[in-house]
């Protein structure tokens, strides 16, 4: 290790308009030529930090350091000039153009008025041979894999001059292939000299890739080590305050009586583009039912179908015995269906409402919390509010602070404290533990076994293999719509197996399938 | 001092800031254009409150706008920007002079009857522009304006050829019955009953919206359609209704105005009650409970304005160019951010410093 320092921020100190304080006294140093991870649980000021040294925020006080030189980072854009670049964990690319207008985007070569295509193309080629990053340059960025949009993000970082690249959960969205060649690509960076800023909240991780990881809790720092020098244990103690057990405990399952029972579902968005494609299976009380698969392969719709957001062509549904057709979203409610949904800080939540509010929007006819009149019964309306901010440890103010006015992840607590606080029979749980914490993922994967130990029906939709595996009792992988595999029993199944089905390579007959329907 | 406080602070301070400036800029024009800058800006900012009959000019101006400021607050609050407040107030006032000639009724049941059925009739334009981008997702801003122009002429059409005063060179209604006028509660001024079913309205809107399970799903849509969607309650259903209420309300206000201020239907065109509604609404920061203030001021500067026309050589656009004004700076909302900020930090670090203390007090 060269240990020279790439970039230090000093006592950075970050107070939101809201009064909250999301970094404190803060100081964080990066060598040259390391790859530095940067773990804490959620809200506990790791986006902040990182919005900062990218410009996108600026600190209430305290100094940053770029290449030993004092530097005032205004806007992204004067990052990007200070050699600064960001993959940030939802892909800031422009779906409808090419590979190569989203890299040169911001910083066109331009011949007179017209930009320079040829020099463009020649650029990008040379800089994706130089670091062996492939990708298409002339083709659509909405028609790559998640895989691929983060190499043209990491190019992007590159060509306009990042000696600095900070990745945001980099490899939530990859199977494990993917993660191996972009560690491998990581690796390569580093021995070149590059700087990497590695945030994650997966411990195996960081091990494996990293030099040295920074911790951070409730906005200060906890400390600076060695990976080497650190076990997991001793790192999620450091971020969560307490002992964390890493591995999902559970008993075996006692399946009951289906709860949802899909047949030979049949999704198109046009007569000939097939979004989902014959799928059945059977989901029972007392069991966690998973779905694995790269994403865009037809969980999306499947979930949607299930929770009533979307039509399908053929097959039938039937969720506790009804025909989903003939629900609304409000009666599939009633019937005690919850839905984590993957996007959930843009449909899971109304902002400018508290978080009380949020937590009962779907309860609002509760008898609990409406007269027959119709007005809302305020006292058992915040005891409830007061409750779950407890149960969930929504970090607030109170439970009347608008749900906007917190962290990423503890909004998505508010969403899992409504969802699995509303006795359900059925959860419809869609990538649950993506972009939360050690702490709070162990809590929903108590929760979700809980849920099941009970008798009810959990059915899990995640990339996190490792959960996936961990939690799932039983499961089915699909690629390209149609089911490639299933699983009767995940405790015999490696994620290389899995990472087999869902790219293609292999595929089970149908003999073997048609077990899902069991 | 915490958020709410200094929020509070802010806010009052922001009001003020924007008075001064509104202030300013107004003694500024009149400077500019008066021979006579005292004497007209006296009569502005004075002037109303020279006589009785002067301060209830205010407050009979303020009862119109509390009714279309209340509809526009429910509209802009389920998230639907529908200026239809304007067409409904004045079909309601249409509907009710209709119901005023042409019904022979009791006293008190005959002003009833006219004000529901200007609700109604409001309520029914209102559901124009509603139903169409509920069923064909047609754009609720340019219906509603273009529904506006409909209820004008078709107000103006009814008038001129079933209700006119053939005696009268200009256009007006036959004389509205003697039992459906609402009667006046302070001598000497035109202040009338209907200004008391305004503030009920007032008190009852902030009753629906913050306490009652429709307004509470209203503001759910209002804030997030996909998350009420989500969660099961049926938005286009919340969005329809509230425009429904909302038209109701503003048809309620034109009946009012009609029956509570004038002995016959003068109107030659819209009076333009919804538009200003939507200053007034602003002002009141999504608080029915602040409406009835909010549309005093306006009806403030309104009335000193006519008085300053009436008394000086400045003339009534003025109060049309200070409304401008006001409403532009209302707008900013960033104004003063910088010392929010500033209070809101050493607030955070108090408190930080307290706990920090009360913790090396327990150790």
């Amino acid at each position: 290790m060269s240990g020279v320092e790439a970039l230090r921020m000093e006592h950075i100190t970050k107070v939101y308009p809201n009064g909250v304080i999301a970094n404190q006294d803060v100081t964080f140093a990066v060598n040259r030529g390391e790859i530095h991870a940067l773990s804490g649980e959620n809200g506990a000021g790791k986006s902040t930090l990182m919005k900062m040294l990218f410009g996108e925020e600026q600190p209430t006080s305290g100094d940053i350091y770029i290449g030993g030189e004092k530097s005032v980072i205004s806007s992204s854009a004067a990052a990007i000039r200070l050699g600064i670049g960001m993959v940030h964990q939802h892909f800031m690319l422009v779906p409808s153009l090419s590979v190569m207008d989203n890299m040169i985007l911001g910083m066109e070569p331009t011949r007179g008025i017209v930009i320079n295509r040829r020099l463009a193309e020649q650029q990008v080629k040379r800089i994706s041979e130089q670091y062996n990053l492939q990708v298409p340059p002339h083709a659509k960025i909405r028609d790559l894999s998640v895989g691929q949009k983060q190499k043209v993000e990491i190019l992007k970082a590159l060509l306009h001059g990042a000696r600095i690249l900070i990745l945001d959960e980099p490899t939530a969205v990859l199977t494990p292939q993917e993660t191996r060649e972009l560690f491998r690509e990581l690796k390569i960076l580093k021995n070149d000299g590059y700087t990497i800023i590695f945030i994650s909240h997966k411990l195996n991780e960081v091990r494996e890739l990293c030099d040295r990881i920074t911790i951070i809790r409730h906005g200060r720092t906890m400390g600076v080590y060695p990976v080497s020098e650190v076990s997991e244990e001793e790192i999620s103690r450091l971020m969560v305050g307490r002992d964390v057990i890493l591995n999902i405990e559970k008993t075996p399952a006692k399946p009951g009586e289906p709860v949802l029972s899909v047949r030979e579902l049949t999704v198109k968005d046009s007569p000939t583009h097939v979004l989902v494609n014959s799928v059945s299976f059977c989901a029972r009380r007392g069991e966690i039912f998973g779905v694995a698969g790269v994403e865009g392969n037809g969980q999306s719709e499947l979930v949607r179908v299930l929770t009533r957001n979307l039509d399908f062509s053929g097959g039938s549904v039937s969720v506790l015995g009804r025909d989903i057709r003939t629900l609304s979203i409000a009666q599939l409610r009633r019937l005690r269906v919850s839905h984590i949904p993957e996007d959930r800080m843009t449909i899971g939540i109304a902002g400018s409402l508290s978080i009380t509010e949020n937590a009962i929007a779907d309860k609002s006819a509760d008898p609990d919390f409406c007269t027959r009149a119709g007005l809302l019964k305020r006292k058992n309306i915040r005891a409830y509010g007061k409750k779950i901010t407890e149960r969930y440890r929504v970090l607030c103010k109170s439970p009347d602070v608008p749900v906007s006015s917190l962290s990423g992840g503890n909004i998505q607590k508010v969403v899992l404290a409504r969802e699995l606080s509303s006795e359900p029979e059925l959860v419809i749980a869609d990538q649950p533990t993506r972009g939360v914490d050690v702490g709070a993922t162990e809590f929903i994967h108590k929760e979700l076994i809980g849920l099941r130990d009970e008798g009810k029906c959990v059915f899990l939709v995640s990339s996190d293999l490792n959960e996936l595996l961990g939690l799932a009792d039983r499961l089915i992988v699909l690629c390209g719509g149609a089911v490639a595999a299933y699983f009767p029993d995940t405790a015999r199944v490696s994620e290389e197996d899995l990472g087999r089905y869902m790219l293609g390579i292999d595929c089970q007959t149908p003999e073997q399938i048609g077990g899902a329907v069991k | 001092m915490n958020n709410r406080k200094i929020n509070l602070l802010v806010d009052s301070m922001k009001l003020l800031l924007i008075l001064l400036i509104a202030l300013v800029l107004v003694a500024t024009i009149i400077f500019s254009v008066s021979k006579e800058p005292a004497n007209a800006l006296y009569n502005f900012f004075i002037g109303p409150f020279l006589s009785p009959r002067r301060i209830g000019n205010i407050l009979e101006g303020a009862f119109p706008l509390m009714f279309t400021s209340l509809a526009v607050m429910l509209i802009f609050g389920a998230g639907q920007f529908s200026m239809i407040a304007e067409g409904s107030f004045f079909i309601g006032s249409t509907a009710a002079m209709a119901l005023s000639i042409s019904l022979g009724l009791p006293a008190v049941l005959h002003p009833i009857v006219c004000i529901l059925g200007g609700g109604a009739a409001g309520a029914l334009v209102a559901a124009v522009p509603a139903l169409l981008k509920r069923k064909w997702q047609v754009s609720e801003v340019v219906t509603s304006i273009m529904m506006n122009y409909v209820v004008q002429f078709f107000a103006i059409y009814l008038v001129t050829y079933h209700y006119r005063e053939m005696s009268s060179s200009s256009l007006a209604s036959l004389k509205l019955a003697d039992t459906s006028l609402l009667p006046k509660l302070v001598h000497g001024t035109n202040i009338h009953l209907g200004g008391v079913l305004a503030i009920l309205l007032c008190v009852f809107c902030w009753f629906f919206i913050y306490r009652s399970k429709f307004g509470f799903q209203l503001r759910v849509t209002g804030c997030n359609p996909r998350f009420a969607h989500y969660v099961g309650i049926r938005e286009s259903g919340v969005m329809v209704g509230a425009q429904l209420i909302a038209g109701c309300i503003a048809g309620m206000g034109g009946s009012v105005e009609l029956l509570g201020m004038y002995n016959r239907f003068k109107w030659t065109a819209s009076p333009g009650y919804g538009w200003t509604g939507i200053v007034v609404a602003l002002l009141a920061k999504d608080n029915p409970l602040m409406v009835p203030l909010s549309a005093c001021f306006i009806a403030y500067i309104n009335t000193g304005a006519n008085i300053m026309a009436m008394n000086s050589d400045v003339s009534s656009e003025m109060a049309q160019i200070i409304q401008g004004v006001i409403m532009l700076l209302i707008a900013s909302g960033a104004l003063l951010h910088r010392w929010r900020q500033k209070l809101v930090v050493e607030a955070a670090q108090k408190e930080q410093a307290q706990a920090a203390a009360a913790e090396a007090a327990r150790a």
